[in-house]
Order: structure tokens, then C-alpha cells, then sequence
């Protein structure tokens, strides 16, 4: 197994999320798309974390978990705020939440 | 006691903060502390004195030529007692001046701590009653604190400069006192007046300190200023001097002529007011300087070899004209007045003609019989609500006893009848007069008993005898009032013996009084002359005899003054007083001050008006400039630029403000994007 391989899939993940993110309108969607950016983090890092370096060493892995599981709390968040939206909105609209413009 | 007389000030000045702090929240509304602080400076005193008394002395260093008709056998003069302490240090090396505060006690000191004590005591017994209900009774009692600790700094004192404290403290003092009740022009005016005349000897007074300073080695101690100037270490042209300067202070604070004219003026405040004054503090406070100084006047006027002097002179011109005033004033206390000034002329012309213990007897006698005169004074209008004999009293012997024969004991020891005060104190400085080479000033005091003992009975017929004019029903006086009337005829009796021959040893007073600078001056002392007292009886009988027929026959001419031009023209005159106060409001002042204020009139609008308007309008001038330019121009520019930088500023920014999440999300995705190149491109 070649690391490029790897990194290839991560790349293409982290597109997929960085497009469902500016491009999708539905709130709950671009927090998935948000966990596809941060998988694709993850399988950068558990691949050089098993490629490279010494092989006892579980660095990459471990980052891996912490990602997982700050992941899991800003979904928590994420989704309570979209939440919050559609109570005050009765839409999950990212194009009707511009009560920031200047 | 001795050592530590210090304490006796120390506790009047305590009190009288006390009282300034306290006094309204207490019972008594103060009086109580002042009168326990002054009660314990009489007792102090009153110890001071008897172990003056029991005092170590030894003989005085006899010199060749003492004085042949040397009364005391053998001469023994007790060691005055200095305590001393640094009080400020100037300059450095060799010319390092260090001037001392501390006490001096001699006999003069003893003498002047004991009969202050007394009086001011009384006047606070008295006051309690007379002052009840005055609006300012707390500050009276303050102020009467002040004004006795102002007259103990200046007696224990053992230098000029703590002198000159005590002798300014009891300007103020009388300041305050007079004007107590300044609501009424009249006393607010009396009190400037008093102020203002002292104010002018006291310049003398200055003037006299500094020319002693220097010329005495750079001292104030009044001991070695004494010395050096008996014994000729200064100049004979330096002492006139210094002593014509101290003289003017002397005139001003003791009421002397031509500056007599505040004293009578200062009846405007609360009459025991004026009987401290008049009796313990204040006036004889300038007879006191000349007394403790008088090796000063003794050698610069020569008082020694008769004939002549400044001092002799102001003090004999004094008693004539004071003595004659007092025949015309209808105001009871003004007649008192009067005569005081008259006798502290015969104090002053004493110390000019070399009685010097005649003088100090004559203040120790005249503090008894004075205040209590002014005290009965006080008591008859307390009844009678006026201070005016011809109006407003006249037989008030049947209604005020115990006021009236304290008055006569009073009057006749003023008027020096055998064997009462008066007669001893008085007879003393004739004699004095008489045998030291001034035989023209014992005339002069001869003729001021005679006229003293004739006003007085004109002052008594008109306030105890004949009918009363007044209004309402007079009454005797309570308890605080006659008790210190009473206590002080007793001593206007008795005080005289103290200093009689073949009593206590034979002039006991004399030998207790007697300091230092008395024997190194060698100022003849005589014996009681039976011719002389002889003469001088007969002159005040003559004058008690004739006035007495005069006024209780009622054998004076009635309406003289409008049938005779001459007693018209001279009643006038003494009525005006001699004109003196308006040679001095007119004539001095008024000349002094028209050409000062054209003068300052002239700077004012020329001078001072064209720097003012000239600083003005260049400041105006200036300040347009500032406000045109740099103001308006570049502070408020800078402002309102900045401001509207940063409006345009934010306009352009918020164009990116879209509130869309997306968007800024793009924005930081090719940012990162960018960043990233660069970074991947140029760092390797």
C-alpha cells in the first residue's frame, strides 16, 4: 500500500466537504459536510501515522481519536444551533440567516 | 514652681482651645474650665511666690559708691531662677545664632504672675454673672483665656522675641475682647481704633528688639541685654536709640500721651474686660517692658542724673492731661478710663525718674483698687442698664450697699488716703521724684493726686449720691459680682502695708521686687519721709475737702460753662480731647491718606489698569489666534478627519459584511488557499 493512496481519498474527502459546506444551503447538511472535512483530516493522519516514522509510535492514531470526539461535541452544538434557528426562523435556510449584515 | 512656671501659661493656652473646642457642649458653656484653669494658675502663682519669698539669696556685690542712703541692711538680693531650652538655631559656624525660650524669674516676675493670677481670676468669678446669656459666652471665656496667657508669656519670658509673642497675643486678645459685641459700629470701630494704636508702638517695639539684637551680641535674652547695657559694652547713640523706640511702644500699649486716645475708646467692650485690662494685662503690659528693659532706658536716658528725660516727661504730661479729662465725661467707665491712663502716667514717670520700685508698687496697688473700681462699675450698670452718671444714676447707696462702699474703698485708695493702697504706692514715686534730682515731676504728681482725688468725688457724688435719675428700680448686685468686689477692697486695703516701713521688716514689697538689674544700676532707694507723706495727705484732703464742697454743698456754679467764655472755650477743648483724635483721623490720616490714595489712584488707573488691559488684550488677541488656527484649524482638521476616514473606511468594508456564512466561509477557504501556495511555493 502506497501512502499517496491515502492521501488521494483524504483530498477528495476534504473537497466533498469543503463543497457541501459553501455550497449547500441546508444547515444540517453543511455540518456533514463539516464531519467530511474532519474524516479527511483523520485518514491523513492515521496514514502517515502508520506509515511513516516507527511503527510502535500510535501518535496519528491517537490525534485521530481526540478529532473524533471534539468532533462528536461541536456536532452537539452545531446541530443545537440549527435548532435554535429553525425555532426563531421555521427554516434551516442558510441564505435567510443574514441578520449579520452590515 | 520656680523652675516650671512655664506650666502657668501652658495651662491658660490649654484652656483655651478647651474652651474653643468643647466649651459649648459643657454645663457652664466653658466658663468652668476657664475659671479652673485660671484658679490653678492662681494657686501656682500664689506657691511661685512663697517660695520666692523663701528664696536663696545673697549679698549684692557691693561696688565703690553705692548709693549712700542704702536702706537695706545688709543688702541681700535673691538669685533669679532661669530655665532655658533651645528654641531655634540660625545659620552656621561661627555665626550661629541660637535663640533661647525659657522663663525668667525674679521678683518683678513673681510679683506681675501674682497679681495677673488674681485679677483674671476674679474677672472670670465675676464675669460668670455679668456675661450670663450673652450670645457669645463660650468664645468670651476663650478669648479671656487667650488674653491671660498672652500677659504670662510676656512676664515669665526671659527673651525679647517670646516677650513680643505674649505682647501681640494680647493685642489680638483685646481686639477680640473690645469688639465682643461688634454687631454695633461703634464697639467694632473702638476695637480697630485699639488695635491700630498699639499696632503703631509696636513698631517701636520692633525696631527696639532688632537694634538690641545686634548690638548686644546678637542675643534676645533681656538678662544680657540688661547687663551689656549698664556696663557700657553698647554704644551710649545705640541705647537713645533702642531706647526711644521701646519708649513708643511703651506709649502706644500703655496708653501714654499723645497715643492715649484708644484706651477710653476700648470702654466699648464688657466692662470686666476693662477691668483685665485696665488692672492686670494689656496697658501695663508696656509699663512691665519698660520696668524688666530698664537697664536700657536707665543708661540711654541717664535717668540716673536727674534733671530731664523722655520717659519723665511722657509720663508726667500723661497724668495732667488724662486726670484733666476725666472731669468732663459723663460715662462712668470713661472717668475710670481716664484715670487709668492718668495713674499708668504715674508708673511711667516713676520709671522716668528712677522710682523704680515706687512703680512697680503702684501697678502692684493700682491692679487691686482699679479693678475693683471697674468691677463696681460693672455691678451699678448691671443695675441700672447705662453707664452714664449724669442720666442714669445718683443715689444708689441706699439700693446697692456692698457697690457702694467697695466704690469709696476704692476711690480713696486711688486717691491715696493713709492708710489704704494708694497712699504708699503713690507717696513712694513722689518721694522718689523728690529726692532723685526731678523736683519739677514731683510737682506734676503732686498736682495729679490732687486732681485725681477731686474726680473721683465728682464720679462717687454722681453715681451714689443725690437723687436717682434713672429708670425702673436699681438692686444689689448677686454673689459673683460683690464677692470679688469685696475680696479686692480687702486687698485695696491691705496691699498697701506690704511695702509700709517698720511692717514685715520694713519694705518688705521692695526687698521681694528687687532684681538684678535694679542693684547693678544702683537706683537709689529712700525712706519712708514723714514730710513728704505729710504733704501729699495734704493735698488730697485739700482735694477731697474742696471737691466735697463743691459737689455735696452744691456749691458749684451752675451753667458756668454758658455764662463764662473762658470755661466755655476750655470745656470744649476737653471735651473734644484736646482734639487729639482728630489731629489724628483728620489731620494725619486724612493727610496721609488723600495724596497716597491719588497717588495709588493715579498708578491704579495709569499704571496698573494699562498693564492689565494691555496683558488682556494681547492674551485675547493670542487666544483668537489659537482658536482660528490651531484650534479650529488643525485639532479640530485631525478630528473630523479621522472620523470621517474611519466612516468611509467602515462604508467600504461593509460591502463584505453580507451576513451570509457561506460567503465569509469562502472568503476563508481561499484565503487558506492562497496562503497555503504561497506557502507550499516559497518555503521549502
Amino acid at each position: 500500500m502506497l501512502l499517496n493512496e491515502f492521501l488521494l481519498l483524504g483530498a477528495a474527502l476534504f473537497s466533498i466537504g469543503v463543497y457541501g459546506v459553501l455550497a449547500r444551503k441546508n444547515g444540517v447538511l453543511v455540518l456533514m459536510s463539516i464531519e467530511l472535512i474532519l474524516n479527511a483530516v483523520n485518514i491523513n493522519m492515521i496514514a502517515f501515522g502508520y506509515m511513516g516514522g516507527t511503527a510502535t509510535a500510535v501518535t496519528g492514531q491517537v490525534f485521530a481519536l481526540f478529532i473524533i470526539t471534539v468532533a462528536a461535541a461541536e456536532v452537539g452544538v452545531g446541530l443545537a444551533i440549527v435548532l435554535l434557528i429553525y425555532r426563531n426562523k421555521t427554516t434551516v435556510d442558510l441564505d435567510d440567516v443574514d441578520a449579520m449584515k452590515g | 514652681m520656680l523652675e516650671n512656671v512655664w506650666v502657668i501659661p501652658a495651662i491658660t493656652f490649654a484652656s483655651f482651645w478647651l474652651i474653643l473646642f468643647f466649651g459649648k457642649r459643657l454645663p457652664f458653656k466653658g466658663s468652668e474650665v476657664g475659671l479652673f484653669a485660671v484658679g490653678l494658675c492662681l494657686v501656682l502663682s500664689t506657691i511661685a511666690g512663697f517660695q520666692w519669698i523663701n528664696h536663696h539669696s545673697e549679698p549684692v556685690k557691693a561696688e565703690a559708691g553705692a548709693s549712700a542712703e542704702a536702706v537695706h541692711e545688709p543688702e541681700m538680693m535673691r538669685v533669679p531662677v532661669d530655665h532655658e531650652v533651645t528654641w531655634f538655631e540660625i545659620g552656621q559656624g561661627k555665626d550661629k545664632i541660637k535663640v533661647e525660650a525659657g522663663t525668667h524669674m525674679d521678683g518683678l516676675a513673681v510679683v506681675m504672675l501674682f497679681t495677673v493670677s488674681v485679677i483674671s481670676f476674679l474677672v472670670h468669678v465675676f464675669s460668670t454673672n455679668y456675661m450670663a446669656g450673652d450670645r457669645r459666652f463660650t468664645h468670651y471665656y476663650a478669648a479671656l483665656s487667650l488674653f491671660t496667657t498672652g500677659m504670662f508669656v510676656l512676664v515669665t519670658s526671659s527673651n525679647t522675641l517670646q516677650a513680643l509673642f505674649g505682647w501681640e497675643l494680647m493685642g489680638v486678645c483685646s481686639f477680640m475682647l473690645i469688639g465682643h459685641w461688634w454687631e454695633e459700629q461703634k464697639n467694632s470701630d473702638a476695637a480697630l481704633k485699639a488695635f491700630f494704636t498699639t499696632r503703631t508702638g509696636d513698631i517701636g517695639l520692633l525696631v527696639g528688639i532688632s537694634i538690641l539684637f545686634w548690638e548686644a551680641g546678637r542675643t534676645f535674652d533681656i538678662a544680657t541685654i540688661n547687663a551689656k547695657a549698664l556696663n557700657g559694652q553698647i554704644g551710649h547713640t545705640v541705647l537713645v536709640w533702642a531706647a526711644v523706640a521701646l519708649l513708643i511702644a511703651v506709649i502706644g500699649k500703655s496708653a501714654q500721651f499723645p497715643l492715649h486716645t484708644w484706651l477710653p475708646d476700648a470702654m466699648a467692650g464688657p466692662t470686666p474686660v476693662s477691668a483685665l485690662i485696665h488692672a492686670a494685662t494689656m496697658v501695663v503690659a508696656g509699663v512691665y517692658l519698660l520696668a524688666r528693659l530698664y537697664g536700657v532706658f536707665w543708661s540711654g536716658f541717664d535717668i540716673g542724673g536727674g534733671g530731664i528725660n523722655p520717659v519723665a516727661v511722657i509720663g508726667g504730661t500723661t497724668i495732667i492731661i488724662a486726670a484733666a479729662l476725666a472731669f468732663v465725661q459723663t460715662d462712668i467707665k470713661k472717668v475710670l478710663a481716664y484715670s487709668t491712663v492718668s495713674q499708668l502716667g504715674y508708673m511711667v514717670m516713676a520709671l522716668g525718674v528712677g522710682a523704680w520700685t515706687g512703680a512697680v508698687f503702684h501697678f502692684f496697688t493700682h491692679a487691686f483698687f482699679k479693678a475693683l473700681l471697674f468691677l463696681g462699675a460693672g455691678s451699678v450698670s448691671h443695675a441700672v442698664h447705662s453707664f452714664d452718671m449724669v442720666e442714669d444714676m445718683g443715689g444708689l447707696k441706699k439700693w446697692m450697699p456692698k457697690t457702694f462702699w467697695t466704690f469709696i474703698i476704692g476711690s480713696l485708695a486711688l486717691a491715696g488716703v493713709f492708710p489704704l493702697a494708694g497712699f504708699w504706692s503713690k507717696d513712694e514715686i513722689l518721694l522718689g521724684a523728690g529726692k532723685n534730682g526731678y523736683q519739677f515731676f514731683m510737682i506734676v504728681g503732686l498736682v495729679g493726686a490732687f486732681m485725681t482725688a477731686a474726680y473721683m468725688v465728682r464720679c462717687v457724688y454722681l453715681t451714689f449720691f443725690g437723687e436717682f435719675r434713672g429708670h425702673g428700680h436699681p438692686h444689689e448686685s448677686p454673689a459673683p459680682i460683690t464677692v470679688p468686689l469685696i475680696t479686692l477692697a480687702v486687698l485695696s486695703v491691705g496691699a498697701g502695708l506690704l511695702n509700709a516701713p517698720k511692717l514685715f521688716g520694713g519694705e518688705w514689697f521692695g526687698r521681694l521686687v528687687e532684681n538684678e538689674v535694679f542693684h547693678t544700676a544702683q537706683v537709689p532707694t529712700h525712706a519712708f519721709s514723714v514730710p513728704a507723706a505729710v504733704l501729699s495727705m495734704a493735698v488730697v484732703l485739700t482735694a477731697l475737702g474742696v471737691a466735697g464742697i463743691l459737689y455735696f454743698g452744691q456749691k458749684l456754679p451752675r451753667g458756668v460753662t454758658q455764662r463764662s467764655r473762658p470755661a466755655r472755650v476750655g470745656y470744649t477743648f476737653l471735651a473734644n480731647r484736646y482734639y487729639l483724635d482728630h489731629l489724628y483721623t483728620g489731620v494725619v490720616v486724612g493727610g496721609i491718606k488723600g495724596p497716597i490714595a491719588r497717588a495709588a489712584y493715579w498708578v491704579n488707573q495709569n499704571i496698573l489698569d494699562g498693564i492689565v488691559n494691555g496683558a488682556g488684550a494681547s492674551a485675547r488677541f493670542f487666544g483668537a489666534f489659537i482658536y482660528k488656527w490651531i484650534d479650529q484649524g488643525a485639532i479640530d482638521g485631525a478630528v473630523n478627519g479621522s472620523g470621517a476616514g474611519a466612516e468611509s473606511l467602515g462604508q467600504a468594508f461593509r460591502r463584505l459584511q453580507t451576513g451570509r456564512v457561506q460567503q465569509y466561509g469562502s472568503l476563508l477557504f481561499g484565503a487558506t488557499a492562497l496562503l497555503a501556495l504561497a506557502l507550499v511555493t516559497f518555503v521549502r
